[in-house]
């Protein structure tokens, strides 16, 4: 059954133009110059009950504005859109009591409260009664670990303990649908293993439906069946996996730090994306290991690192194709 | 609705255990509000000692004025705070997100964000007031002046927290300072202090039919002090005249689900 139903949805934000100075500070209060920004233009999509969907694009294509949309925070300027045969917007209270949002960038928890009483607090919003919220909370805090953190002011957490907290507070009231903005932006490499076990796991024991916004290939990897690629407001693909990866293929970044300079060899040179004194950013399109073995054998390595390609990089080639089709 | 309570009553207890963290602070801006608002009306007293009476109002009957309102503002000032810094804390930073996503009253979780403890000075100089008028007024409470002066006091409030939501509300559209609304509340406020027939006609019709100031304030006073008004009007003008203070809440706060239907949020 579809969960998520976006038919020809765009938003369009109008921001006042301002000229600089105080002369132009002053100007403005008397008369101002709107500029309209489209922010997501006729996007649609199906999302049914349980999947567990990669939302991905460069900063700014739109992906946040989706969600906000998604979950009651902003009105669309046209389009439908439905969740779990509700409208966001119109039956707000109604909705947000069945969906869990998490903003990576951004806490839900009480700056000042331990973390504990942040949950105490989200049991009565939610309006979650003790028995349920016992069992709950219980489970959320063994499966996130956080029985060391609960007493812990939040502003004084790491980020990655901030996070998983955050999560954990989403999915209290134990919605059917989660969505996830940039859950592993800023974490380091134990915190980003940690937080997508955890997705992993509630999308396929409770059958959570996920949509999750990453800049991060290998969240895209480790969780997503399925991929929506956004660009600049617009849907470029809505697939599995494998068609990402036919996107980018066998290409890869790999990254070198050099003991001391050494000069890039002639044959190398149409691979270089980046060039410091000490550093050499190289772009694959296939045969990695040999490529590896070379380097090592000719430049003098201290440390190397090989990692997918950007999604920006990805996006801009999907971008470049689908033009030139059309 | 009782769970709605139970909630505002929580969120405002955790405001104040915010506030007592910094004790010393708190009870510097307390007192430091008791003084200046003291200073003001002794200003006043010092003036109708001079120069009399202002008509049929002799000095306790201004104080009786000047009392509920300030009780009255400095209520508001301390309630709506969350709505008072709405904008550069919720709108400016798109705060305001984490509050659409909870599943209670916006205007709940808005209002019980913050509290102004340190406007309780003002608090303080207000019962002061109030409390001296009573002494030398030795008003004759009958139940329907009693009521009328309840009615009278919950529809200022509602009237003055309304202002603050209008306030609040112009942040959706514009992050520029709202000092033009100052005009109304602060300003209104000192204006409500006195009688209204001392004023301008033109004024006093502002304050009656745009905005209904006056229909929360003086009128309904008149009718607990039982002075006869030069604005011409009855006991009956006077007891209903605080609905326009319900009413005005009601516009105010229709306007700001307006506003939260125009709410943008912040690029993440």
């Amino acid at each position: 059954m579809s969960q998520i139903l976006v038919e020809g949805l765009s938003k369009t934000f109008r921001v006042a133009e301002r000229k600089p100075g105080l002369l132009g500070a002053v100007g403005g209060l008397f008369q101002r110059k709107y500029r309209s920004v489209d922010a997501l233009r006729d996007v649609s999509f199906t999302i049914y009950e349980g999947e567990l969907v990669g939302y991905i694009g460069p900063n700014g294509a739109g992906k946040s504005t989706t969600i906000k949309i998604l979950s009651g925070i902003l009105v669309p300027s046209s389009g439908r859109c439905e969740v779990d045969g509700r409208i966001p917007w119109k039956q707000r209270r109604a909705h947000v009591a069945s969906i869990g949002v998490v903003f990576g960038q951004r806490t839900q928890l009480w700056w000042d409260l331990p973390v504990i009483e942040s949950f105490d607090l989200l049991r009565d919003i939610y309006r979650i009664t003790d028995s349920v919220y016992q069992q709950r909370s219980d489970e959320l805090i063994e499966m996130l670990d956080l029985s060391e953190l609960l007493d812990t002011p939040v502003r004084q957490l790491s980020l990655g303990q901030r996070v998983r907290c955050d999560i954990a507070a989403a999915l209290l009231h134990a919605p059917r649908i989660l969505f996830l903005d940039e859950p592993t932006i800023g974490l380091d490499a134990v915190s980003q293993l940690n937080v997508r076990a955890f997705i992993k796991q509630i999308s396929r024991d409770q059958n959570v439906t996920v949509l999750l916004t990453t800049h991060n290939l290998d969240d895209i990897e480790v969780l997503c069946d399925r991929i929506l690629v956004l660009s600049d407001g617009q849907l470029l693909m809505d697939g599995s996996i494998a068609d990402l990866r036919k996107q980018y293929g066998e290409g890869r970044y790999v990254a070198v730090e050099l003991e001391s300079f050494a000069s890039t060899a002639p044959e190398h040179e149409t691979l270089v994306v980046e060039r410091s004194d000490s550093h050499i950013l190289f772009s694959l399109e296939s045969d990695v290991p040999e490529f590896v073995d070379e380097v090592l054998r000719q430049y003098p390595v201290k440390d190397l690192l090989i990692t997918h390609p950007p999604i920006e990089r990805i996006v801009a080639e999907m971008y470049q194709a689908e033009r030139i089709e059309h | 609705m009782i769970a709605a309570i139970q909630l505002f009553g929580r969120l405002m207890m955790i405001a104040i255990r915010g506030q007592m963290q910094y004790r010393g602070a708190f009870l510097f801006m307390v007192a430091g509000t008791f003084v200046t608002s003291m200073v003001q009306a002794i200003g006043i007293w010092a003036l109708f000692d001079r120069f009399g009476n202002l008509g049929v109002w002799t000095v306790a009957h201004v104080a009786f004025l000047y009392g509920t309102i300030n009780i009255v503002f400095a209520s508001v000032d301390i309630t709506a705070r969350g709505f008072d810094t709405f904008g550069s804390s919720l709108i400016r930073t798109g705060q305001f997100d984490r509050f659409l996503l909870r599943p209670a009253s916006i205007v709940i979780l808005v209002a019980a964000r913050e509290v102004a403890l340190h406007k309780l000075g003002q608090l303080l100089q207000g019962i002061f007031v109030l409390t001296y008028a009573l002494i030398s007024l030795e008003i004759d409470w009958t139940l329907g002046r009693l009521a009328l002066y309840v009615f009278a006091v919950s529809s200022m409030y509602a009237f003055f927290y309304a202002i603050q939501i209008v306030r609040a509300t112009m942040s959706f559209w514009t992050i520029e300072s709202l000092e033009i609304l100052n005009t109304i509340s602060h300003g209104g406020m000192e204006a409500a202090q006195y009688p209204m027939s001392i004023y301008k006609e033109s004024f006093t019709n502002f304050f009656t039919y745009v905005i209904p100031l006056a229909c929360v304030a003086y009128f309904p006073m008149v009718g607990v002090l039982d002075v006869p008004d030069p604005l011409g009007s009855t006991l009956f003008t006077q007891s209903l005249a605080p609905l326009a203070g319900y009413v005005f809440f009601a516009v105010c706060l229709s306007f700001w689900f307006f506003g939260v239907k125009n709410y943008q949020s912040t690029g993440s």
